[in-house]
């Protein structure tokens, strides 16, 4: 065993151990609990690093331990593994970051800091998972440890959201084990990649094996939001903006697609998937939950809620992608799993900023902030932009590859679908963007915070600065191997060439 | 064996001797001897773990006298697990209790506990179904004692209601025992199980004692004499109830069922006991859900954690030894997390009443703000009894699930997963009480920080066994006289 095979395990340990630590650490201790988090988020990103390189060098790190006779957890870092892995990394920090300023001075910051890092140690854990069963705890433990998080300002609405929340992920999750326990009764312990064995088991079985998708598909569909298990996304907004962020481009509907992706690609592997006739129901649901996402995003008033319908639509592009049976669309749907979490903690953390420093909380309300909040209404631009996937912002990128990949796989309706939608995209973007850069002042702000007419604090800035940058670069330099599309492709060829 | 090297017989003699001691001793000495006590206990224990991991099964005659006559006691993997287990759920509540507990009604309460330990010795090394008797007699004893220590109204009507029953389920038993006899003229546990043999005297036997017993566990439809004991009695009491007591009915019933082969002959039976079990699941988890009280939602949820246990019953099937495997080793997991995580959650729900002053949920409000380790602790209980992974509850019930897979018996996986959401739903409701935020003052009482570690420790272990399930799946795995007789 080489000491590389340790680095998954570290992985997860560095998020498990703040968590620990800022459990046990006094209300009272801000800098020191703001120091834990940020240093453990560096450590990850450094660790991170040290897997690149060994995935790049065709290593796969990798950790077992048996927990019942003939079923290992196993942590294995592999190309896929690493995209998300990284995604979570990066933007973690900048969350941590965002997370620190935006509650300063308010309550329970133990609680929060504590439960947000074991939200992150469960992210890391299920995109480093090697099998189903692994899988399975992790996306489970994300489910717990974001309950806290929903439900955190203790308010009515907060604790209604949270039952909401958590009946939603807590039946999907009752499905995914009933597919997961009945995959392991047919055909044992199937690791990630393994997909010969499934193929032999769908020939065995192939009513059993549709079923068993079915119900793996279904169970995670209510993380990743696929209609019609979306209603707990918009309802989820009641939380901090921070706690947004995770669900919405960090973690929560991540997991679900996440785990959609190595369904299809790893325990059925995609040519079988195809052949059985799985892509194309997928295809239609996903196309119709971006539609139908979209359509819902433009008839709200509340920011945060328009921005969490746009989710619904934006994470079944990834599916789509994935549907599309070809190299083109994997790269498309895997690029956007990037894209869409770098725009939409972008838009986030500019909804939070517009709150915390005006008290917006409204679309009418966004009347003239362009002048009042000028940095943070450019990257709320950057962000809408992408959006409706305007070059050269990353979007754009995610767009034209479906766009290639419907082709390739002779569905060109889906064409229709990408049209549609953008169109969608652009006629409730644009109208936010015109209030904000065009429109003139109407009156006063809800609720101004005295800071000497600045834009919203260094804290909050900066982060959503920086992920509207990122937004950009991963547009402009897609052609690096280290970009989201020089990975997306990277992992596509080793899974076509399989 | 010579009485000096072997554990076995200090496994009784201790909290026999502790018992007298803490009874004649002043008041103030006897914490200080029944840590002494508890240690000694402890030690045993291991001892004993480690002679049967590594020399097999062990089997001692007290005083020499030889079966029929003596009382002879053995040891395999299946005694050793739940010896450990009691030891550990018992020291911890034995010093939560020390500190919990007023001087006076401490210096009450150890000679009790120590009855209690002794009997739950003796029923799990019992080699006979007489001192099988004679152990669940003492327990009864020492536990009705323990329910009217709370020495309210409430909970004296409670602890009388549970002698009733328990008398009863004794008494059942005892009958049953004595038409065995006749029957097959031995009491032994390994000549019954070589000379069985079915017959009318049989049958009613077996009824009699299964009545017995499932009154006893407090199986539904059996169970109502449980939620007002558990939830009335005092935290620690309410602890030992819940993971241990209920546990020795049980352990009967298990042995009963495997060595003597019953559910070769009775599927039918089998069949109705996991019916009985999917009651208790449904009716345990609706009434948990309907509770106002912290400690009656704890209560109820043991109710249908009885249940899950009770599932292996049907899914021991004489056809499908894997599936019999499994069922007899999740079932036993089951049992285990079982223990540790509902000790844990009794704890953690005393310490938030501790706090509040209050029995009910709605002034648990603003706790999870003011006593966050608590409620970790109360939560990662929590996870255990949902079947949430990662925890032992639910690599135990990944195995019954698997058991019910495997040999065809679909409806029990519909009655699991049912059963995990209606957990989890009376779990997550006592949590959202405790986000709420509300305008009262926040006047609370701080319990002491080793009160709130040992719910978290006892929490933590039914935890940890998600990842160290293996460790008593070997043990009860070990060759013994289950073993021999499962398919």
């Amino acid at each position: 065993m080489s000491w590389t095979d340790w680095l998954p395990l570290a992985v997860l340990m560095t998020s498990f151990m703040a968590a620990t630590i800022i459990f046990m650490l006094p209300e009272q201790r801000h800098v020191l609990r703001s120091t834990i988090n940020l240093g453990a988020a560096c450590i990850k990103l450094i660790l991170i690093v040290f897997l690149i390189q060994a995935v790049l060098k065709q290593q796969y790190p990798e950790i077992r331990l048996e927990v019942l006779p003939g079923l290992e957890l196993i942590l294995r870092a592999d190309s896929l593994a690493i995209l998300f892995a990284g995604l979570s990394s990066v933007l973690w920090l900048f969350t941590t970051l965002y997370a620190i300023g935006y509650l300063e001075n308010s309550p329970n910051r133990s609680r929060f800091f504590g439960y947000f890092s074991l939200c992150v140690a469960s992210t890391m854990g299920i995109s480093l998972a090697g099998n189903l069963f692994t899988f399975l705890i992790f996306y489970e433990l994300l489910t717990l440890s974001t309950y806290p998080l929903v439900v955190h300002r203790g308010n009515a609405a907060s604790i209604k959201a949270g039952r909401t929340y958590l009946i939603y992920t807590l039946s999907g999750g009752v499905v995914l084990l009933l597919g997961v326990a009945a995959l392991y009764a047919l055909g044992g312990d199937i690791a990630f990649g393994d997909i010969e064995r499934t193929a032999a088991l769908v020939g065995t079985w192939p009513e059993l094996m549709t079923i068993i998708f079915i119900l793996l598909i279904a169970g995670l569909g209510v993380k990743a939001a696929i209609f019609p298990f979306h209603g707990w996304l918009p309802t989820a907004m009641v939380a901090p903006a921070p706690v947004s962020a995770l669900l919405h481009a960090v973690a929560v509907v991540k997991a679900g697609a996440f785990g959609i992706v190595r369904v299809i690609y790893d325990i059925y592997g995609i040519e079988l998937s195809w052949q059985q006739g799985f892509l194309f129901p997928i295809a239609v649901l996903a196309s119709f939950t971006i539609l139908y996402g979209s359509w819902r995003a433009l008839q709200q008033i509340d920011i945060k809620k328009r921005l969490a319908y746009s989710t619904v639509s934006q994470v079944s592009y990834i599916l789509l992608g994935i549907s599309l049976f070809g190299p083109l669309g994997t790269i498309g749907g895997l690029v956007h799993l990037l894209h869409q979490g770098l725009m939409k903690v972008t838009l986030f953390f500019c909804a939070g900023n517009f709150a915390e420093t005006l008290g917006i909380h409204k679309i009418h309300e966004l009347d003239g902030v362009g002048k009042r909040m000028p940095l943070t209404s450019a990257a709320f631009t950057v962000g809408a932009l992408g959006m409706i996937g305007l070059p050269p912002v990353a979007g754009f990128i995610s767009k034209w590859y479906l766009g290639m990949g419907a082709l390739e796989a002779n569905m060109e309706w889906v064409i229709f679908v990408l049209i549609g939608s953008s169109l969608l995209n652009a006629a409730y973007f644009l109208p936010v963007l015109k209030r904000i850069w065009f429109n003139p002042q109407q009156g006063q702000w809800p609720l101004e915070v005295i800071n000497n007419n600045r834009d919203a604090i260094p804290l909050l800035l900066i982060p959503a600065l920086v992920t509207a940058s990122l937004s950009i670069a991963a547009g402009l330099f897609a052609s690096s191997i280290l970009s989201p599309l020089g990975w997306a492709e990277l992992i596509t060829l080793r899974e076509y060439l399989r | 064996m010579n009485m000096i090297l072997s554990p076995i017989p200090w496994l009784l003699v201790i909290p026999l001797a502790g018992a007298t001691l803490t009874m004649l001793l002043p008041y103030h000495w006897r914490s200080a001897a029944s840590v002494v006590g508890i240690f000694t206990q402890l030690m045993a224990s291991v001892i004993l773990w480690y002679q049967v991991t590594h020399y097999g099964p062990q089997f001692y005659a007290m005083a020499d006298w030889q079966a029929p006559l003596g009382i002879s006691l053995r040891a395999d993997g299946l005694a050793t697990l739940f010896v450990l287990m009691s030891s550990l759920v018992a020291s911890a509540c034995a010093f939560y209790a020390h500190h919990y507990l007023s001087l006076h009604k401490r210096a009450n309460f150890w000679p009790l506990l120590w009855f209690l330990w002794a009997s739950l010795n003796g029923i799990w090394l019992a080699a006979d179904t007489f001192n099988l008797y004679v152990g669940l007699e003492l327990l009864t004893f020492a536990a009705v004692g323990l329910v009217a220590f709370a020495s309210d109204e409430r909970s004296l009507e409670a602890s009388i209601r549970y002698l009733y029953a328990a008398l009863l389920g004794s008494m059942a038993y005892l009958l049953g025992v004595a038409l065995l006899y006749g029957a097959q003229g031995t009491l032994a546990m390994d000549s019954l199980a070589e000379t069985w043999q079915w017959g009318p005297t049989t049958q009613v036997a077996v009824t009699l004692i299964l009545g017995g017993l499932l009154l006893k566990t407090a199986v539904f439809p059996l169970h109502t004499w449980l939620p007002p004991a558990h939830g009335g009695a005092l935290t620690p009491v309410s602890a030992l109830l819940s993971a241990l007591v209920i546990k020795a009915s049980f352990y009967i019933l298990l042995r009963f069922w495997i060595e003597f082969q019953i559910y070769q002959f009775l599927p039918s039976l089998s069949q109705l006991l996991g019916a009985l079990g999917a009651g208790a699941i449904l009716w345990g988890g609706w009434m948990a859900l309907r509770q106002t009280h912290l400690k009656m939602v704890v209560a109820y949820s043991t109710v249908a954690q009885i249940g899950y246990m009770t599932l292996m019953f049907p899914l021991l099937v004489a056809e499908n030894s894997e599936a019999s495997m499994l069922a007899y080793q999740g079932g036993i997991l089951m049992l285990l997390a079982h223990a540790f995580a509902k000790a844990g959650m009794f704890l953690a729900a005393g310490n938030l009443i501790f706090c509040t002053g209050k029995p009910d949920l709605v002034s648990l409000a603003g706790m999870s703000r003011y006593r966050p380790l608590n409620i970790f602790a109360f939560g990662l209980a929590g996870v255990s009894l949902m079947g949430l992974p990662p925890s032992g509850g639910f690599n135990a019930k990944w195995m019954l699930l698997q058991s019910s897979f495997m040999s065809g018996q679909w409806w029990w996986i519909v009655v699991l997963l049912l059963g995990s959401l209606l957990s989890a739903a009376y779990i997550f409701r006592v949590f959202a009480y405790t986000y709420q935020e509300t305008d009262a003052l926040d006047t609370y009482k701080r319990p002491r920080l080793s009160l709130e570690l040992i719910a978290l420790s006892l929490s933590g272990i039914s935890i940890l066994l998600g990842f160290a399930s293996l460790w008593p799946l070997e043990m009860i795995s070990l060759p013994g006289p289950v073993m021999e007789a499962l398919p």
